[in-house]
């Protein structure tokens, strides 16, 4: 029996056995009987009119069941794939969103778009029948540079969005902004590129689909980290079914970073075709196909200015973005260069008045949407830069600097000028305890010692913040969301005393199945052992909003915590019959019901069997004991940290070596320290990858991908990270049952700014862009010859 | 992955019949290269003969002056070697760093010197350390072997018996890999041998090549000051977009400089 009162302790993880020991259970490995495979033919070229294809040769080849174009997809009125943000502009008319086929029609917009379907009784007979199919293209000059496809002149991704432009956004106060720069002492500007990043999840993307004429039903089993979104998208938006009829299960899913929110054409293809055919069809995304179509993260260019007074004080902030959304307006890639990125500008300052402008642009590119942090890394990369620019401009120690605007930890709550209010915080005490740990004030010394070996030593501060536990839905939903943001809970006592956790959160790789029953088992008594977490199937859990925005503990676990205290509010009305007292008397802790003053006490295993064997019960009391919450917030939480990174580089290989890293984070009260930490570590593993190796690359003449494969898109390896040193401080989010603030984005968020901080403190030069490759930081020493180049 | 009808000779005899009969055939050996090739339907052989059957091709002999390696012999083997490793350590040292333990577990040097990826290890070894490549058919010195990207002096059906190391006074490899890939970005093999100083650099250009002017100044002075302010021509260097040419060729120079720090 394992013991009670957990919270706060690392419990080993329940779901790691079956993970470690290969008896996970992933998309791929669903078969069903009579299961066809599909392949889809992609398109070679990034922009390019479809004047004709040609399937008569490939139809004959063994195996095929049926190929399928974009025509017949829309002979059948599928709609199309759905943005589920509008944003609207400057003009307050809402964003372009052209028109996203499953299957290209007209035109295909990027490599890898999907050209047509070979459904086939093998997968290498599908991808033979593919090969034969014959396409032929107009080729058209494609718009693949950022900056470039707003010019003038430039080809144009689509006919309804002029310009490429997706729309022109600002938000803050601009009158206010000017104001405060026409009476600041000192501007600091700086120019960002935040690169393109491949999520690469270990596992594909994958969905099998299933339609049962016996009860009219489709399923489709899919990578997904949101079941029922996807359900509403698939139903409401593309296909026109009833939400009864269609059931979406993402089993255990190998990570998703962001990128297995979306609704993606390969799974519209595979349900529609599935229903078509009256049988099972199966596709799973290869690692190539993957870097060409899984969306991808970041994406921006960015120009911004800080004002300041004599002393440093920010005065006001202004931030000019171009946000690539690529070839379609993906799921939710609207919100991520808007609302998730531009209300996070004031970072952990009192800077009193923010200006951002974000201009969206289509390109002959994959689709960019969320990817771990979405819009907050970008928010913090642009301030914990400029920061640091700033401090060295005006010469003062970057920690300094940022204490004499730090929100002081007795101003909450903070209401900053850009919409957020914070709840919680104490951003002194994160930074000092950082500083201490990496021993901030030995540093110079150890500059000198790296000097003497001919090594280039600098160091890094990224104080970051972040918006999470998203969202009370009344708020996104006036800033233009589409749906609500709240998460449910069911937990149902089984008679014998066990306990099935019903969550609309979904876990790829967080750990919910152990956290949760550290939830469940502090608060109903329960040994973790005997509780089971189920989610990720729509006809077995309550509607549910899914896992991103590190929202799964502090929404879906607040939503558990309600579901246990109606439990154990029905549970006094049980006890209080058993024990022949009044309910007002009867008190719960630690799984038992007792009568106040008295030994009479009555445990929670007994209270459940009672509710389902109700021989003695309440006369006015329903039977069973299962109870249903929805939790939606009041506020987003707002964890918040400080990562240093050291930093030494060689100047002869442009290497940089990581030498130190400490990150001191705050995510509230925490429920399992391992896991959390785990998530720190994987956090921050992305954020180097990001700073220092991760880019994709695209030819920006013909738009082919240079980066196709794991030979040329740098992931990062375990010798590549350095050994963390986490800590944390804990100040509850006061507007949760839990205090919970989330923590599955920090590490990316903080990460690249307190990197590329320390490099070009290092280096002495603002002028390098991530990733900082051992070849840019090479050339930028070569054109910035810092004092202490070797050769 | 096209379908190929597979062979597994066990003698040198039987894979040369083989390859001559069939319409389009492959020798396969570690399969590191073709393999992944395969997967991607970028070759489509009708036949693959696989050479790992072949009891010649295996096995390490080290006698008086020389190190024999068998073409079929695996990278981890060559690295693990306890007589390598005491008689040419840097190339121990090289297998050692080929790919990951995987690819070490099944490539073998036949293979990769057959295949003459201008990325990978071996070339550098062969080239440095003035080795001979025997084949079922001749001998072919080192200085005559490597012919340019994926190009080498061997014939058709020709197959790669073993490669004799003659043992060097001292020799260094230092490599600096592709941060995605972890093949050669640029390597240098530095060594002192009875037929002269040898420097041989891989990864940076098309195909492994000599560094004359610095065989030439190590020879004054084996050091690393010696190879001060040699320069390489970046017009002959690879660019891509890890490494320019310019970058590559200023760290022929770190890199060669380190090979001979390695070599002490």
């Amino acid at each position: 029996m394992t013991e009670l009162g957990s919270i706060g302790k690392s419990v080993r993880r329940k779901e790691d056995y079956r993970f470690i020991t290969g008896q996970g259970h992933y998309t791929d490995d669903i078969n069903r009987p009579g299961q066809a495979h599909a392949y889809f033919l992609r398109s070679p070229h990034a922009f390019a009119r479809i004047k004709s294809i040609d399937i008569s040769a490939a139809s004959a080849k063994p195996g095929v069941v049926a190929i399928y174009t974009g025509k017949d997809m829309a002979a059948d009125k599928v709609g199309g794939l759905i943005c589920g943000w509008t944003v609207k502009g400057k003009d307050g008319q809402p964003h372009k969103a052209p028109r996203h086929d499953a299957i290209a029609v007209e035109c295909v917009r990027h490599v890898g778009d999907q050209v047509a379907v070979v459904i086939a009784e093998t997968y290498a007979q599908a991808k033979d029948a593919a090969e034969a199919i014959e396409v032929d293209y107009e080729v058209l000059k494609p718009a693949i540079d950022l900056r470039d496809a707003l010019k003038p002149g430039a080809p144009q991704v689509h006919a309804d969005a002029p310009g490429n432009l997706c729309y022109d956004w600002d938000f803050g106060d601009k009158a206010a902004t000017d104001a405060a720069f026409a009476k600041a002492a000192h501007v600091t500007r700086v120019e960002l590129l935040n690169n393109r990043l491949s999520p690469n999840p270990m596992e594909p993307r994958s969905a099998v689909a299933e339609y049962d004429r016996g009860t009219d039903m489709t399923t489709v089993y899919v990578t997904s980290q949101n079941p029922h979104v996807l359900r509403l998208i698939l139903c409401a938006f593309v296909f026109g079914l009833p939400e009864h009829k269609v059931r979406v299960v993402a089993p255990d899913v190998g990570g998703g970073f962001g990128s297995k929110i979306f609704n993606y054409p390969e799974e519209t293809v595979a349900f529609w075709a599935a229903r078509k055919l009256r049988r099972p069809v199966k596709w799973t995304s290869d690692r190539s196909e993957a870097f060409l179509t899984d969306a991808h993260g970041r994406d921006h260019y960015t120009i911004a200015h800080l004002a300041m007074d004599k002393d440093g004080k920010f005065l006001g902030l202004k931030v000019d973005t171009l946000a690539n959304m690529g070839a379609y307006l993906s799921t939710f890639a609207s919100a991520v260069p808007t609302y998730l990125y531009a209300l996070l500008l004031a970072g952990q300052y009192t800077t009193p008045a923010i200006y951002a402008e974000v201009k969206a642009v289509f390109t002959n590119t994959a689709p960019v949407d969320a990817y771990r942090g979405a819009g907050r890394p970008e928010a913090t990369y642009v301030v914990e830069r400029i920061v640091e620019a700033a401090a060295r401009e005006l010469k003062l120690d970057p920690a300094e600097l940022r204490r004499r605007n730090f929100i002081a930890a007795d101003a909450f709550p903070y209401q900053t000028p850009v919409a957020c209010v914070y709840d919680s915080g104490q951003y002194a005490l994160t930074l000092s305890e950082a500083q201490k740990m990496i021993d901030y004030a030995g540093f110079p010394a150890r500059k000198a010692a790296s000097a003497k070996q001919g090594k280039l030593r600098g160091i890094g501060i990224s104080c970051y913040i972040e918006a999470c536990g998203i969202a009370p839905s009344a708020v996104v939903g006036s800033l233009g969301a589409g749906v609500g943001l709240w998460e449910s809970a069911k937990i149902r006592f089984n008679p014998t005393g066990s306990v099935c956790v019903y969550t609309g959160s979904h876990s790829h790789g967080q750990g919910h199945e152990t956290t949760f029953a550290q939830l469940v088992s502090d608060k109903l008594g329960v040994p973790i052992d005997q509780v089971e977490v189920v989610h990720g199937d729509t006809a077995q859990i309550p509607m549910g909003m899914g896992t991103y925005g590190s929202r799964s503990l502090a929404v879906g676990g607040s939503a558990i915590s309600k579901a246990a205290d109606k439990l154990i509010e029905k549970g006094k009305k049980i006890a209080a019959h058993l024990m022949e007292a009044s309910p007002a008397d009867v008190s719960y802790g630690n799984g038992v019901f007792s009568v106040a003053g008295t030994d009479k006490s009555v445990p929670m295993a007994a209270v459940a069997f009672t509710a389902y064997v109700p021989h003695n019960y309440p006369a006015d009391l329903e039977p069973g004991f299962e109870e249903t919450a929805f939790y939606d917030p009041a506020n987003f939480t707002f964890p918040s940290g400080c990562h240093i990174a050291e930093v030494e580089i060689d100047p002869d290989t442009g290497i940089t070596k990581i030498a130190n890293w400490v990150a001191v984070d705050d995510f509230g009260n925490v429920i399992n320290p391992m896991i959390v930490e785990g998530q720190v570590h994987g956090g921050i593993a992305q954020g180097v990858g990001q700073a220092l190796l991760e880019g994709v690359v695209y030819d920006t003449e013909s738009g082919q991908l240079l980066t196709g494969s794991f030979l040329d898109y740098t992931m990062p390896r375990a010798d590549d990270l350095p050994s963390y040193n986490v800590a944390m401080t804990h100040t509850p989010c006061p507007h949760n049952p839990l205090g919970v603030k989330g923590c599955g984005e920090a590490g990316a968020i903080a990460a690249p700014a307190a990197l590329m901080n320390a490099i070009t403190d290092a280096l002495g030069t603002e002028a390098i862009q991530m990733p900082a490759t051992p070849l840019k930081v090479w050339q930028t020493i070569q054109s910035h010859k810092p004092a202490l180049a070797a050769e | 992955m096209y379908e190929f009808n597979y062979h597994r000779p066990t003698s040198l005899a039987e894979a040369s019949k083989l390859l001559a009969g069939a319409a389009d055939g492959k020798f396969v050996a570690g399969g590191q290269t073709l393999l992944p090739t395969l997967k991607q339907r970028l070759a489509a052989p009708s036949d693959l003969i696989d050479l790992g059957g072949i009891a010649e091709l295996q096995g390490i002999k080290v006698d008086g002056g020389s190190v024999s390696i068998g073409a079929g012999t695996r990278h981890g083997v060559v690295a693990k070697s306890a007589e390598v490793a005491k008689a040419i350590p840097a190339l121990a040292k090289l297998a050692g760093g080929i790919g990951d333990a995987q690819v070490r577990n099944m490539g073998t040097i036949g293979g990769s010197l057959a295949n003459n990826d201008p990325a990978a290890d071996y070339p550098a070894a062969v080239l440095g350390l003035n080795a001979t490549i025997h084949t079922n058919k001749r001998t072919i010195a080192a200085d005559d072997y490597f012919k340019g990207m994926f190009e080498t002096a061997l014939e058709d059906g020709e197959i790669i018996v073993k490669v004799t190391f003659p043992i060097p006074k001292r020799a260094g490899y230092v490599k600096f890999p592709n941060p995605a890939s972890r093949y050669v970005m640029v390597g240098a093999m530095v060594a002192e041998t009875a037929s002269g100083i040898r420097v041989a650099i891989n990864g940076a250009a098309p195909c492994v090549f000599r560094h004359k002017e610095m065989e030439a100044a190590l020879a004054k002075s084996f050091s690393a000051d010696a190879l001060k302010g040699i320069k390489t021509d970046p017009k002959t260097m690879n660019n891509d977009i890890h490494a320019s040419a310019e970058y590559r060729a200023h760290l022929v120079g770190v890199i060669a400089k380190r090979a001979v720090l390695a070599a002490g």
